[in-house]
């Protein structure tokens, strides 16, 4: 039964939902184009053939309708999986998603459950634009009362959609286009990975030390781990051991791990494919501040994020405003070649 | 389901219970509001007294409530609007832990959570949301459901008319008929949306017009009177039991209240209020009871001393509950 193959994290999430659609009936998945097409994304690949319509709803370009029946169909005892094709899309059922799903379990002071997966497509690299490129946790972080998921591999993917599932709160599961592995976008091949055949649940809140290193902690997410990997191969060739972290959870966020790594390396370089200012570069900055007296740092904390500007299509401009290898390799070098200014004296 | 013998006479009996509850919370609500507790050139404190926040109360649209939801089991969903009292009273959560919700206890239904707008009732299959048009997309859930589960449980959404301009009510008619949802969509016309009225807002003169284009019967009851509520509900709500689909029902009710407490009601003519309010269902059921013989006036005595003394105690009991401990905010983000 420990048979392994390489799943692409398409096939891994069609895998975990299959699974659980099996073990419990209650399970059932709702979304645009998630029928006959498999998801935009292959996420739900091959599951109308094996559950039938009844299961695997296409449902109408309704957002709003459809996650807010998830919202519905969870209060009265199932367990609706929903897929906004882009997150980008959030826009048209966002008070659906923040002031219902989000809230609700708290404004009944925990008197109702509301176990649904909203799953979603995020990231850009492919010109599709301002409109279809975004990543956007940190929005959904930002908000109480939705766990937050963004894994960055096959099998991390389907053990945290396995455990997503289970899960009794709402959970919004991201995955990034470049990584699922599809057959008509370019993706990076560490994405693709040994799953094992049979079901498991890895638990949230636990980040993943990717790398291990001495000089300095790079903490990211998402596709951008294969870009931090490739940068840090590139740096050790040059002498600098650069760590790095995979958060695979936002909410829950695993800050000791950020910080038991950069208590060891003293240097923390953030990478982020969502926007810089109030999103997850400052918060995981804010958190080596807020321990200052437990971790000692050897040069001021950086991050390279999207530079406040929505994603240019242009294939030049993209590249240059979402971080690359090479610009992840750049910021690295900055970070080890500066120092901190001495403290003041008290 | 309840015969028009029973139906009719625990209608009353819900409608004179609703009324009741919103005359004493239009009281309740006004104490520590008004000066001289508060600062100088204040006319009213919204955020003092206690029950803060907010305040929207249904006396007068009693009718929509209690017809339909006559029709209802316990396993039956309702969702509610920001104007909930009257829907959450007629589908039976219970009193006590509602109104203590109202006052911010730890005893209420949300342990102080939620407040007026935000009651959940997982027991009786009862929420309701702050937010215009919300109520229809978790109702279809709920329908959806129902279905899939096996059971005869019907879902009801109510929203105002002016919920029926927002995108949520397109989408999830269109879904309900799509799929044949055991849900039933009532739309409650008190006329005004705040302040702007109806026939500002929509491009037809009746919702209900709207259900043909999505493939579903639309009703209109044009009278705010709970036997012609309970009558076009009772199709609805079998017809949805069977299996046959979604109903749009839209009633002409009443706000005898402002939009919220304090609403100046500067929009609506002076006269206006009193007009309604002679016109008004409960009296009007009472008499036609009687003609029938269903609830002569000492049962009626009763019944309405039960109803007031319900609210009474509920009142007393949400007076005296604790209040939430500060630390308590932080739990309950997730189960």
């Amino acid at each position: 039964m420990s048979e392994s193959r390489t799943l692409t994290m398409a096939q891994a999430i069609s895998e975990a939902i299959a699974q659980e659609m099996e073990r419990d009936p209650g399970v059932f998945v709702m979304g645009e184009d998630i029928g006959r097409y498999g998801g935009i994304f292959g996420a739900t690949g091959g599951l109308l053939d094996r559950f039938g319509a009844e299961r695997i709803m296409d449902t109408p370009i309704s957002e709003t309708a459809f996650i807010g029946a998830a919202t519905g169909a969870a209060a009265a005892g199932l367990r609706p999986i929903a897929e906004l094709m882009f997150v980008d899309f959030f826009g048209v059922c966002m008070d659906q998603i923040y002031n219902h799903l989000a809230k609700n379990t708290y404004m009944a002071g925990g008197n109702i459950r509301l176990p649904v997966v909203l799953m979603t497509a995020i990231g850009g690299g492919y010109s599709d634009a301002a409109q279809h490129s975004q990543c956007l946790y940190a929005t959904f972080a930002h908000l109480p009362g939705m766990k937050v998921v963004v894994p960055s591999n096959a099998y991390d993917a389907k053990g945290l959609m396995i455990q997503a599932i289970r899960d009794d709160n709402p959970v919004l599961f991201m995955f990034h286009k470049g990584i699922m592995g599809l057959p008509w976008m370019a993706y990076f091949e560490g994405s693709t990975r040994e799953v094992p055949a049979e079901p498991y649940a890895l638990p949230f809140g636990a980040a993943s030390v990717v790398r291990e290193g001495r000089d300095l902690t790079i903490v990211t997410l998402s596709q951008m781990v294969h870009k931090a990997v490739l940068a840090a191969d590139e740096l050790a060739r040059e002498g600098i051991d650069a760590e790095v972290i995979d958060l695979r959870t936002l909410v829950p966020l695993d800050r000791q791990a950020v910080l038991a790594s950069v208590g060891k390396t003293g240097r923390l370089l953030v990478v982020d494919e969502d926007y810089l200012s109030f999103g997850l570069s400052g918060e995981i900055c804010a958190i080596v501040a807020e321990n200052l007296d437990a971790v000692s740092l050897r040069a001021p904390v950086r991050r390279l994020a999207v530079p406040d500007v929505p994603i240019p299509y242009s294939r030049v401009l993209e590249r240059a405003v979402i971080p690359q290898a090479e610009s992840i390799a750049a910021a690295a070098r900055a970070l080890c070649a500066s120092s901190l200014r001495q403290a003041v004296p008290a | 389901m309840r015969s028009r013998d029973v139906a009719l006479p625990w209608m009353y009996e819900k409608m004179v219970e609703i009324r009741h509850y919103e005359e004493t919370m239009a009281a309740v609500y006004l104490e520590g509001k008004l000066p001289p507790k508060i600062q100088k050139g204040l006319a009213f404190d919204i955020g003092s007294g206690p029950v803060p926040g907010e305040m929207h109360l249904a006396a007068g649209q009693e009718p929509v409530a209690v017809g339909v939801c006559a029709h209802l089991k316990k396993e039956d969903t309702v969702v509610g609007t920001h104007r909930p009292h009257h829907f959450a009273i007629a589908k039976g959560v219970p009193l006590d832990r509602m109104t203590a919700e109202m006052f911010g206890k730890a005893a209420g239904l949300g342990k102080g959570k939620g407040g007026h707008m935000h009651l959940f009732d997982a027991e009786h299959r009862f929420s309701c949301s702050g937010i215009i048009g919300a109520s229809l997309p978790p109702a279809c859930g709920a329908a959806l459901a129902a279905k899939k589960l096996g059971r005869d449980c019907v879902a009801v959404a109510f929203f105002g008319e002016g919920a029926a301009n927002q995108g949520s009510f397109h989408e999830s008619l269109n879904l309900a008929a799509l799929w044949q949802l055991p849900v039933v969509f009532i739309c409650e016309d008190n006329h005004w949306a705040i302040s702007v009225p109806k026939t500002s807002a929509t491009s037809v003169p009746r919702v209900s017009d709207r259900a043909p284009a999505y493939g579903m019967p639309g009703i209109h009851v044009d009278r705010n009177d709970a036997i012609q509520v309970w009558e076009a509900a009772g199709e609805a709500v079998e017809r949805a039991r069977r299996g046959e689909g979604p109903t749009l029902i839209e009633v002409r009710t009443d706000r005898y209240f402002g939009h919220f407490q304090g609403d100046a009601e500067v929009y609506r003519p002076r006269d206006e209020v009193a007009r309604l309010r002679a016109d008004d269902p409960i009296p009007r059921l009472a008499g036609q009871l009687k003609k029938e013989g269903l609830l002569g006036d000492e049962e009626r005595a009763r019944a309405e001393a039960r109803a007031k003394a319900r609210v009474d105690e509920a009142f007393a009991f949400a007076r005296a509950a604790e209040d939430p401990k500060p630390a308590d905010a932080l739990a309950d983000v997730f189960v």
